[in-house]
This record gives C-alpha cells, sequence and structure tokens, in this order.
C-alpha cells in the first residue's frame, strides 16, 4: 500500500459574488515510503492549494475539499483538526517557498526548532537545544550552537531555507512536501538546497513530493513525475521515460522551454504561447486547448479523460499527443551543486548580516 | 540603544524651549490677569497695581521669560499665586493621582481589548465580530464626560455600588509615602482602604478608558487579521503546534507591536488629558489642578504643569519606542 494516495482530490474555492474557483479538479496520485514525486506545472495550476488540502492548513471558511487523501490507511479529511495537529510535523512536513516570510521575525531560530522537538518529541531545555543544533549542522549551517541564538533576519535566505528544512525534518517524518522550495533563491543556492533534500531524504528513507514549475528540478531528484494543468493532472510517468518520450502538448511545451545542456547556443528558449490565464473551463473542453499547438476539433468539444497512453504507458490527458520521438525533447540540465561553487557560497553566505 | 535614548533626551531640549514659548505666551493673552481672580472685580487700580508688580507681571513679556527661564533652570517653578504653594510641590501630589488614573484606565483598556480585538478577529465577518467593530465606534464617538456623569448617575447615585467622588473614603486617613494610593494602602498593609482606593478608580478609570478600549480592540483586530495571513504562521502550523501555542507565540507576539505604539500614543494623552473624567469625578489630579489654574489665571501654575506634562509625554513616548526594541528583535539588533 501506498504510504500516501491522494484520489480524486477536488478544492473549490467559493466567494459570495464571485464564481467559484476548481482549484483543484480532481486530482488522483500516490507516494511510496521513501520515494520522491514531482508534481510540476505553471503558476496557479493548483500545486500549492494540492499540497495545503494534504497538510490539512486551507483555510477552513471558503474552502471545500472533496475526494481522500489517504495517509497509512487513514483519510486525513476525516481526521479532526487536532488529530492533524498530531500529525503534521510528526509524520507529515512541509517546507514552503518563501524563506524570508516563512520564519516568525520575533523568535530566535532555535527556538523555532525546539518548538517542535517539545510538541512532538517531547524534549525540553538543554535536551531539545542539544537535538537543534545537532539538526542545524545536518542542513549544513556553520556553527550551530551560535546559529541558534540568531534571528531571522540575521541569516541569509540559504540559511533560512536550512534552518526551515531543519525544522521539517526534526521528527523524521514519512514525507515531506517542499512546495517549490528554491524558488526565491539565487541560481548556486538553489543547487545546494535541492542537493541538501536530496541527501536527507535517501539518508532518512523519507518519501518526498517535490512541488515545481521547473523540470530542471525534477530532473535530477525525482523517480516520478505529475504534470498539471489548471487543477488536473495532465501527464505522468516515470522520469526517465517522461523526459525521453513526452506526449502531451504542454509536458513538450515546458521541457522546451527550459534551458538544456546540450541544445546549441544561440537557439532560443521557446515558452509556451499564451499564459495560463487563456484557459477553457475544463467542463468545456481540454483547458489547454487554447494554447496548444496540436489542437483538434475534439479538444474544444469535451474534455479528454486522464487514461493510460498505448504507446508509452503514461497516464496522459490527450486526445493528439506527440508522436513518441517526433519532437526529440532532450533532458533538461539537471539543477545539480557544483562543489567547487558550493563551498565559498556557504562560507560568504554566512558573512551576511 | 543607549546612544538612541540619548539622542531622543536631547530632543527634548529644543521641544521644551518652543513649547515654554508657547505656553507663555498663550497664558499672558488670556483675557484678565490672575489679579481680578485674586482680588475680585471691585478691586482698586492701586491694589492690581500691586499685585501685578509683585509677581513681575508689569516688566515686557520678554523679561518676564527671561527671568522665568532662570528660575526654570534652577528647579524653581515658582509658587501657585492662589494657594501660594510652590508648584513643584503641588506636582507631587497631583501626578501620582493622574498616574494612578491613568493605570487603570490602561488596565481597563488592555486587559479587556486585546482579547476582544483577537476574538474578533478570529471571528471574522461574524456577528461577533460586527458587534465589536460597532462597539468599539461607539466607545469612540461617546463623549466623554457623557460617560462619565452616565457611569456617576448610574453606579454612584442610583446603584450605590461605587463612590461617586475623590481618591479614599474621606475618614481613611493612612500616610502616602508614594501618593499612589492603592500603593500606599498596600506598604500600610491595609486591606480595607486598599479595596476602597480600587473602587474610587474604578468608575473613573472606566470613563477614561473606553476611548483606548475602543482603539486596542480595533488595533488588536486588524493586527490579528494581518499577521494570522503571514507565511510564518503557516509555517507554524504546517509544525502541528497545538492551536494555543500558534495564537499566543506565534500571532499574538507579532499583532502587539502596532498595539504597543498606540498604547504608547495613548499614555501619553491619558496622562495629559484626563481633565474632563478628572473633574466630572473631583479626582484631584493633574487635570483639574490645570482646568482650576485656567480660571484662575494662575500663570506659574499653568506654565509649570504644562511643561511637566510634555517632559512626561515625550518621556513616555520613548519608552514606547524602546519597549518596541524589545518586542521586535529587528530594531534592538539593527546595526549588528
Ligand atoms: N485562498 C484562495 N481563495 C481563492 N482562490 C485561491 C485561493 N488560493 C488559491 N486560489 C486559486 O487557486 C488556483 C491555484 O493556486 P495555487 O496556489 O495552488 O497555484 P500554484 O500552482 O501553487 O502556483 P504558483 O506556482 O504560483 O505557486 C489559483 O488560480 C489561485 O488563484
Ligand atoms: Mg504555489
Amino acid at each position: 500500500m501506498a504510504l500516501l494516495s491522494v484520489e480524486d482530490l477536488t478544492v473549490t474555492f467559493s466567494r459570495r459574488g464571485r464564481r467559484p474557483v476548481h482549484a483543484v479538479d480532481g486530482v488522483t496520485f500516490s507516494v511510496e515510503a521513501g520515494a520522491t514525486v514531482g508534481l510540476v506545472g505553471e503558476s496557479g495550476c493548483g500545486k500549492s492549494v494540492t499540497s495545503l488540502a494534504i497538510m490539512g492548513l486551507l483555510p477552513r471558511r471558503g474552502a471545500d475539499v472533496g475526494g481522500a487523501v489517504r495517509f497509512d490507511g487513514d483519510d486525513l479529511l476525516q481526521l479532526s483538526p487536532n488529530a492533524m495537529r498530531e500529525l503534521r510535523g510528526r509524520e507529515i512536513a512541509m517546507v514552503f517557498q518563501d524563506p524570508q516570510t516563512s520564519l516568525n521575525p520575533v523568535l530566535t531560530v532555535g527556538r523555532q526548532i525546539t518548538e517542535v522537538l517539545e510538541r512532538h518529541r517531547d524534549m525540553r531545555g538543554r535536551d531539545a537545544d542539544r537535538e537543534a543544533a545537532s539538526l542545524l549542522d545536518r542542513v549544513g549551517i556553520p556553527d550551530p550552537n551560535r546559529r541558534l541564538k540568531d534571528y531571522p533576519h540575521q541569516m541569509s535566505g540559504g540559511m533560512r531555507q536550512r534552518a526551515l528544512i531543519a525544522m521539517a525534518l526534526a521528527c523524521k517524518p514519512r514525507l515531506l512536501i517542499a512546495d517549490e522550495p528554491t524558488t526565491a533563491l539565487d541560481v548556486t543556492i538553489q543547487a545546494q538546497i535541492l542537493e541538501l533534500l536530496k541527501e536527507l531524504v535517501v539518508d532518512s528513507g523519507t518519501a518526498l513530493v517535490m512541488i515545481t514549475h521547473d523540470l530542471g528540478v525534477v530532473a535530477g531528484l525525482c523517480d516520478t513525475v505529475h504534470v498539471m494543468y489548471s487543477g488536473r493532472i495532465v501527464e505522468s510517468s516515470d522520469r526517465r521515460s517522461l523526459f525521453a518520450e513526452p506526449r502531451h502538448p504542454y509536458t513538450t511545451g515546458l521541457l522546451a522551454s527550459v534551458p538544456r545542456l546540450d541544445s546549441p547556443r544561440g537557439v532560443p528558449l521557446r515558452p509556451i504561447p499564451g499564459s495560463p490565464r487563456d484557459l477553457l473551463p475544463w467542463a468545456q473542453g481540454c483547458a489547454f486547448a487554447p494554447r496548444c499547438t496540436r489542437r483538434v476539433d475534439q479538444c474544444t468539444a469535451v474534455a479528454p479523460d486522464l487514461l493510460p497512453d498505448p504507446v508509452t504507458g503514461h497516464a496522459l490527458r490527450c486526445y493528439n499527443p506527440w508522436p513518441p520521438g517526433g519532437e526529440a525533447v532532450a533532458v533538461p540540465a539537471p539543477i545539480v551543486a557544483e562543489p567547487i561553487v558550493a563551498k565559498p557560497a556557504v562560507r560568504r553566505a554566512r558573512k551576511k548580516p | 540603544m543607549l546612544k538612541f535614548v540619548v539622542r531622543r533626551l536631547l530632543l527634548l531640549v529644543p521641544i521644551l524651549v518652543g513649547l515654554s514659548i508657547l505656553v507663555f505666551a498663550w497664558v499672558r493673552a488670556l483675557p484678565g490677569g490672575p489679579e481680578a481672580a485674586l482680588l475680585g472685580e471691585r478691586a482698586t487700580p492701586e491694589r492690581i497695581a500691586a499685585v501685578r508688580h509683585e509677581y513681575g507681571l508689569d516688566k515686557p513679556v520678554y523679561q518676564q521669560y527671561v527671568t522665568y527661564v532662570g528660575h526654570v533652570v534652577t528647579g524653581d517653578f515658582g509658587q501657585s499665586i492662589k494657594t501660594t504653594r510652590p508648584v513643584l510641590g503641588d506636582i507631587k501630589v497631583k501626578f501620582p493621582a493622574t498616574i494612578e488614573l491613568a493605570l487603570a484606565a490602561l488596565i481597563f483598556a488592555l486587559v479587556l481589548g486585546i482579547p476582544l480585538g483577537f476574538i474578533a478577529a478570529r471571528r471574522y465577518q461574524t456577528w461577533a465580530d460586527s458587534s465589536t467593530i460597532v462597539g468599539s465606534l461607539l466607545g469612540i464617538s461617546i463623549p466623554v464626560f457623557f460617560l462619565a456623569y452616565l457611569l456617576k448617575y448610574v453606579f454612584a447615585v442610583k446603584l450605590h455600588w461605587l463612590p461617586s467622588t475623590g481618591r479614599l473614603d474621606p475618614t481613611i486617613d493612612i500616610p502616602h509615602p508614594t501618593g499612589f494610593y492603592v500603593l500606599d494602602a498596600i506598604i500600610a498593609g491595609d486591606w480595607h482602604t486598599f479595596v476602597d482606593a480600587l473602587r474610587h478608580l474604578i468608575l473613573p478609570g472606566i470613563a477614561l478608558g473606553t476611548i483606548p478600549l475602543a482603539i486596542v480592540t480595533r488595533i488588536t483586530r486588524a493586527a490579528v487579521l494581518e499577521v494570522s495571513n503571514e507565511d510564518y504562521v503557516r509555517t507554524a502550523e504546517a509544525k502541528g503546534l497545538r492551536r494555543r501555542t500558534v495564537d499566543e507565540r506565534h500571532i499574538l507576539r507579532n499583532a502587539m507591536l502596532p498595539v504597543a505604539t498606540v498604547v504608547g500614543l495613548q499614555t501619553g494623552l491619558l496622562l495629559s488629558g484626563a481633565v474632563l473624567t478628572e473633574i466630572v469625578f473631583a479626582w484631584p489630579g493633574m487635570g483639574s489642578w490645570l482646568y482650576d489654574a485656567t480660571f484662575n489665571r494662575d500663570f506659574p501654575v499653568l506654565e509649570g504643569g504644562i511643561l511637566f506634562l510634555a517632559v512626561v509625554f515625550v518621556m513616555v513616548n520613548l519608552l514606547v519606542d524602546v519597549s518596541y526594541g524589545v518586542l521586535d528583535p529587528r530594531i534592538r539588533l539593527q546595526g549588528k
């Protein structure tokens, strides 16, 4: 049985006087223990809402959540708020996008770590401090004992994200959800953080759901990838096959818009035309149709279902996919830390106020 | 931090010079002088001239000012024309009364306002929230003296639940080492007096504290609403912290930053602006003292009293800024 299985998850935001927004529209995927799964898509496609729904962190009012989120067999959507509080931070943890705003400015970083240890591991005082220091050490923050007394504003962005990862991993959760954990960081720091996450989840056997709009992040990290568009999964497969034989025009579009190692210099990236705002409600056809180069009449009549692709075995939501190998799309350059760059970057970050 | 405090204290000098000139000019621009209040309307011109001469009022204003500043610099605020008591001595008696009342008002405002604001924010856009907003609007717009009279009439005059005037029952006689009667009662170990002093504080405290209560409630509500949407609150929730921990440690602590600012401003106002309440409840504090002095054209009292309150006002604001540093490490650790 999978560790996490999300079944037909729907999230609808309704506000008085406005049309309801179907932010997540029947998403199904599962995560095996220790696996890394990527959730990829452009801004606004519902990645964050999906993760917040799993965590039980959506606002109680105005957000209608349907379907099931089974974790270890229990449906998290049926758990009481208090039962969810017991689970969050202990069994399922989350790292957010913006380390600048995700730490409480009036508490020391140490306190923000020890409060998790107090809550879920019953550690107090010295023990908690010692554990917090060792956690900071594990995420690669130098001089952890001194850093515990720092306030967030005294740390660099990369270091804050490391501290947030330390908090998330403080109780050795079985599932970690990382929602664009590197988007707000410099490129070199991004690589370091990804490397760190990879290392940590491999070491501890934590399953990872990596949410990103960047296929480069997925390329170096994930076993399985789900591509989302407008609240629905449009293509999923294991990573290798997805990059080797992308089928959905949206997937190929994403791939073509990412820089590649093997592309000759001077060849411009090809962004997907249009914006995610030019979408069709799924009720009227394929939401991607208005931006799609392979649109056929059927696309704007009835939305396609997510079906196994007879050629590649991907799960695919498309009437007219690219033929496999037709439009050769190479694997984008995975974002990897280069050790030569990484070391001085850490030291530089440390000196920043 | 020390440098900051010193700089602020130095800033006090130009403020005081400017203010003293203003006050000096103002009291002299009032129609009639202290002699009229002192001697009555039918005083002979000779007597009036004699009194004016005695207080140096026959000299040019700038000369009077120079003499006055000379005295003030040496700590001499002169004496009341009406009572001939030293101004500084009166301040020592009146100011504790005012502080005591202001503190009562402030405690009333904070103890009620912070929870009310918090609950309103939690019940955002429900009837509890709306009625809090309406209530605070009422609290801000109701005239203080009207509220004071209403409270006095209902709870003192009609129901006899609480005393209507003064700081203590006149039959009580205990030593007043501090001038804060509640504190004095504790020092004397006198339970009966302690309760009596508290009972005298309730009605004027409520009358004076209603506007700050309304303001604190509104600011707390707005701040809690804003902080609740911060990313770090979501992080705290993601850690599975207890609801209470999230509320107190993460939401309220941050929401208190704007509250501290208004509390500081309000404290300054409470200490200097309790005139109406003090008059209605015959509270012997700075407000009623200066009110009387205005009627009597008691120049030394007005000048000394207002300058003193200005210093207090600036000091309170300085204290607020310092406390801001205590609450917010980003300010405390600036430049480190
Ligand atoms: N609280 C909310 N109320 C109403 N609509 C919301 C709310 N939160 C999100 N949405 C809508 O849900 C949709 C999906 O949002 P979501 O934050 O999941 O996107 P995302 O894929 O994470 O994008 P990004 O890459 O920008 O983070 C968006 O259209 C957004 O406007
Ligand atoms: Mg997002």
